[in-house]
C-alpha cells in the first residue's frame, strides 16, 4: 500500500433493546452527530463520501439507506449501502480512499432490531427451496455448529459458557452496553435453553443502536488528529451456503481472510503481534471458533486458552475486552462496532476498558448463518 | 483513480418475465459463464466478486451468501451492495475502486433481479417514508405519474410523445436478442393500452424482468495483456437525492437536482461542454418514457422543454445523430439490479463494436450512462475506447 488510511473518529449511539424514543434517521443521526462534533470536521467541507451497512429486511424500508441519506451527507452526493456486517464497511470505505477517488468517508451503521423480528429476518436468509421451509434461524444453524464443534474436539459445555462469563463481566467497564453483569457458568448454562446447545446467556441481545467512524487518507488523517489509527491489513472472503456443503467446525473463510490481512499487514506470528481482538461473539462458541480461525491458538484448543486466563481482560491477548457482541450490539452495527471498540484502545479513549500499550488489534466481523462471510482488520498505533 | 480500470469482458441472460428453468443461482450463473467466456477466463483469474441486488424484490435476505455456487465465491473475497435501481452502476464503480486501490487485479462484478419471485409494485412503494409517505405511495407508476404531468403541464408535450419514445424503445429491443420486450408496436397501440395512472399507460412503464448482467473488469496491465478491446472507464460519479424533498420531479424546480449535480461533475472532470457530440452514444436508465425525455434535458443533449422536440424529429433513434438506448434500455428490459449494469454493459459492446443487431451504424468511441433509483438517485459512468480523453 503505498498510501495509507486512517480511522480518524468513532462514535456509537446509548444500546439498548428498545430505543422508542429514536426512529433508524435518528439513531443514525446521533451517531454522525457525535462523530462530527469529536473531530470537527464539516460534513460539506471534509467529507467526501458515505459508506453505509444496514438491510431492508431488517429496517422495513425498501432501500434501507434512504432511512439515512440526509443524515448521511448522501444528498446530493457520494453514497454506497453495503447490505453485510458493518465491519465490510470500514473495508470497502479503505478501498474507496485506497483508489484515489475519496479522501474522507463517513462510515455508518444502523439497526432497530426492536421493530421487527429475529427468527424471521434470519429466516430469510436461508434459501428458500429446502431449507427456509425448515424454520432455520441463525441461533438454530449456530447451534448445529455449536454442536459440532464441541462435539469434534471435545468442548464442554462450560467453557463455552465462560465466553459469556468473561464478555459480561468486561461489559461491566463498557458505558455503552446494556448487557452486562457478573455471572457464573452456572447461572449461564442455567439460562433458558433457547437452541441446544445455546442458552440466553450465550447470544447476543436483541439491541438497537448505530455506530459512525471516519477514514481519511494518511494526509487528510495527519491534520484532523494526533491519534490515528491506521488500517494496516484488510481480508475478505465467503463460505458455502448449505450447512451440509462444509464441516462446520472449520473456518475456511475466516483462515482465507485473516492470512489476507496479516500477509497485507506483514504480521507473521498474531499472539506475539497483536495486543487485543474484537471479534464477532453473536454466540459465545463463535469466539472460541473464530479464535481458531484467526490462527491464535491450535484447532480445538480455545476452549483450554480461554480457561488459562490468556484471553480474559488482563490476559496477554485480551478478547473483547468491550463485552464483545454478547454485551448488546444490534445485527450489521456488530462489526462497524468492532473496529470502532479496537480503534478507541489504539487511540488509547477507551475509558475504564482501555487496555494497556494496545498498539495493534484485530478486527473480525461476519455475515450470515454460521460465519458465511468473514471479514478481518487489522489495525495499528504506527 | 490511482490506477486506470477497463471492462475486460461482460455478459448477460436472455431476459424475460417468467424464468421457471432457473433458480436465483442458476439464472446468475448463466450470467457469469457468458462474463468468463467473453473474457476468456476461469474464476482462478478472478480475484473478488461484487454482487448488487435488492433482497426485497425476492424476499431473500443475504442473497450474496446464497449465490456462492452460482457465482464462484466459495473461498474468494467479495461483497453485496444494496442500493436499489442504481446498485449495477454502484457495483461497477466499487469494482473499479478494488482495482484502482492496487489490492486487486481482476473484479467480477454482478447485477441481478429475478423480480417474479416478489410483489414489484408492493415493494417499490416501500420506498416511501413509512410515516410520512406510504400511504400515498404508487410505486414507480405513481412517482412517474406525477413527472409525466409536470413535464406536459410545463412544456406542452404530449401523450403521443410518450408514445414515441415508447415505440423507439420496443422497436430496439427487436435488433436485441437479450431484450425482454419486443413489440413491434405503433404509437397508437401505446395510446391504446391501458391507463395505469394518468399519463402513464401500459406501453409507457418499464416491464419486470427477470436476469442478470455480470462484467469483469481488470487493471490496464490485464486489459493490455488479455483483452484485444478493453473500454476504459474514464469517470463516475453517483449523486443521491434525499427523500423529503417532495417537489422532486417538479420539472420547473430551480434547485440542483441529482441528474444534474452527477453531470456537471462528470462533464467537469471529462472537460466536456456539447456532451451531444463528445459522446456517441447514451445508455440512459428510463424506468418510465417521461424520465427519458428528462435525461436528455439533465444531461444537457438538449435545452430544458426541448427532450420531446428531439423525440419527435427522430434524433435519438438508433440511427440519429445522438442515439440513446440502442439496446432497448429499461423501458424493454429491468430486471433492477442488473438494469444499471446492463447500461454500462450495452454502452462497452456500443464502443467495442459488438452490439450485433443493434449496433448503432457510426463510430462509437464514447458512451454515457446513467441509473435511476432510490429516491431520485443516479450513478453515472463515462467509457471510452481510449485512455487519452
Amino acid at each position: 500500500m503505498s498510501e495509507r488510511v486512517a480511522i480518524v473518529g468513532v462514535a456509537q449511539t446509548r444500546f439498548s433493546p428498545r430505543r422508542a424514543d429514536a426512529s433508524c434517521t435518528e439513531l443514525a443521526y446521533e451517531a454522525v452527530k457525535q462523530v462530527m462534533a469529536d473531530t470537527g470536521l464539516k460534513m460539506e467541507r471534509d467529507i467526501d463520501n458515505t459508506v453505509s451497512c444496514s438491510h431492508d429486511i431488517w429496517d422495513g424500508q425498501t432501500i434501507s439507506n434512504i432511512n439515512i441519506t440526509d443524515v448521511a451527507g448522501g444528498h446530493l452526493r457520494n453514497e454506497e449501502k453495503m447490505a453485510m456486517d458493518g465491519s465490510t464497511a470500514v473495508h470497502y470505505g479503505t478501498i474507496g480512499i485506497l483508489s484515489g477517488e475519496f479522501d474522507c468517508t463517513l462510515v455508518l451503521a444502523h439497526t432497530k432490531m426492536s421493530h421487527t423480528n429475529r427468527n424471521i429476518v434470519n429466516n430469510a436468509a436461508f434459501e428458500p427451496i429446502f431449507t427456509r421451509l425448515l424454520g432455520f434461524d441463525y441461533t438454530s444453524a449456530g447451534a448445529l455448529q455449536a454442536r459440532r464443534y464441541m462435539d469434534k474436539y471435545g468442548i464442554m459445555p462450560e467453557q463455552v459458557a465462560a465466553v459469556a462469563v468473561k464478555n459480561l463481566g468486561n461489559a461491566l467497564r463498557n458505558p455503552y452496553a446494556h448487557n452486562k453483569g457478573q455471572v457464573t457458568v452456572q447461572d449461564v448454562l442455567s439460562s433458558p435453553l433457547i437452541a441446544d446447545p445455546i442458552h440466553q446467556m450465550e447470544m447476543a441481545p436483541d439491541t438497537d443502536g448505530a455506530v459512525a467512524l471516519i477514514l481519511a487518507s494518511e494526509k487528510k488523517a495527519k491534520k484532523i488528529t494526533d491519534t490515528p489509527v491506521w488500517i494496516k491489513g484488510l481480508g475478505v472472503c465467503y463460505d458455502a451456503h448449505y450447512l451440509g456443503d462444509r464441516d462446520l467446525a472449520d473456518c475456511m473463510a475466516l483462515e482465507k481472510a485473516s492470512q489476507q490481512a496479516y500477509r497485507m499487514a506483514g504480521i507473521k506470528d498474531p499472539v506475539k503481534e497483536v495486543d487485543l481482538i474484537e471479534l464477532g461473539d453473536e454466540f459465545s462458541y463463535q469466539e472460541l471458533l473464530w479464535l481458531e480461525g484467526l490462527g491464535i491458538c491450535e484447532r480445538g484448543g480455545a476452549g483450554k486458552l480461554l480457561e488459562s486466563g490468556f484471553t480474559a481482560f488482563d490476559g496477554s491477548l485480551p478478547v473483547n475486552p468491550s463485552g464483545g457482541l454478547l454485551s448488546g450490539v444490534p445485527a450489521n452495527v456488530m462489526g462497524l462496532n468492532r473496529a470502532a471498540e479496537a480503534a478507541l484502545q489504539i487511540m488509547g479513549k477507551a475509558g475504564d476498558r482501555q487496555i494497556k500499550g494496545a498498539g495493534t488489534a484485530i478486527v473480525q466481523g461476519h455475515s450470515g448463518f454460521c460465519g458465511q462471510h468473514h471479514c478481518v482488520i487489522v489495525l495499528g498505533k504506527e | 483513480m490511482k490506477r486506470n480500470v477497463a471492462i475486460i469482458g461482460g455478459g448477460q441472460t436472455v431476459h424475460a418475465a417468467r424464468r421457471h428453468d432457473v433458480n436465483q443461482v442458476e439464472m446468475v450463473n448463466e450470467a457469469v459463464r457468458a462474463a468468463l467466456a467473453d473474457a476468456d477466463m476461469t474464476m482462478d483469474d478472478i480475484d473478488a466478486v461484487l454482487v448488487g441486488n435488492m433482497e426485497f424484490f425476492e424476499g431473500t435476505h443475504m442473497t450474496d451468501c446464497w449465490l456462492v455456487d452460482g457465482i464462484g465465491t466459495y473461498g474468494k473475497p467479495g461483497l453485496k451492495i444494496t442500493t436499489g435501481g442504481t446498485v449495477g452502476s454502484t457495483i461497477v464503480c466499487a469494482g473499479a475502486h478494488h482495482i484502482a486501490s492496487g489490492l486487486y487485479d481482476r473484479v467480477l462484478c454482478i447485477g441481478f433481479e429475478k423480480q417474479e419471485e416478489g410483489d414489484t409494485g408492493a415493494i417499490l412503494s416501500g420506498v416511501a417514508h413509512p410515516l410520512f409517505g406510504r400511504s400515498m405511495a404508487g410505486a414507480a407508476v405513481g412517482y412517474f405519474a406525477m413527472l409525466g404531468s409536470s413535464y406536459m403541464d410545463t412544456y406542452g408535450a404530449k401523450e403521443e410523445h410518450s408514445a414515441m419514445v415508447a415505440v423507439k424503445s420496443r422497436q430496439n429491443a427487436r435488433k436485441n436478442k437479450y431484450a425482454h420486450l419486443k413489440l413491434d408496436i405503433t404509437v397508437e397501440d401505446v395510446l391504446n393500452s391501458r391507463m395505469l395512472a394518468y399519463p402513464i399507460r401500459l406501453l409507457d412503464m418499464c416491464p419486470a424482468s427477470n436476469g442478470a448482467t455480470a462484467v469483469i473488469l481488470g487493471d490496464e496491465k490485464s486489459a493490455k495483456d488479455r483483452c484485444k478491446k478493453p473500454v476504459w472507464i474514464r469517470a463516475m460519479d453517483t449523486s443521491h437525492n434525499e427523500q423529503f424533498e417532495l417537489d422532486w420531479r417538479d420539472v420547473t424546480t430551480t434547485r440542483t437536482i441529482f441528474s444534474k449535480a452527477s453531470a456537471a461533475r462528470v462533464y467537469k472532470k471529462l472537460g466536456v461542454t456539447k456532451p451531444a457530440e463528445y459522446f456517441d452514444v447514451f445508455e440512459v436508465y428510463e424506468p418510465a418514457t417521461w424520465a427519458e425525455m428528462l435525461w436528455y434535458e439533465d444531461l444537457g443533449i438538449c435545452a430544458p422543454g426541448e427532450g420531446f422536440k428531439l423525440v419527435e424529429a427522430g434524433k435519438t433513434e438508433i440511427d440519429g445523430p445522438i442515439p440513446v438506448n440502442p439496446s432497448g434500455g429499461v423501458l424493454a428490459t429491468n430486471c433492477i439490479g442488473a438494469s444499471a449494469m446492463n447500461r454500462i454493459w450495452e454502452a462497452a459492446l456500443q464502443i467495442r463494436g459488438d452490439a450485433g443487431g443493434h449496433q448503432v451504424p457510426k463510430d462509437v468511441n464514447r458512451a454515457l450512462t446513467t441509473a435511476y433509483g432510490g429516491t431520485n438517485w443516479t450513478v453515472l459512468v463515462a467509457l471510452s475506447s481510449s485512455l487519452d480523453d
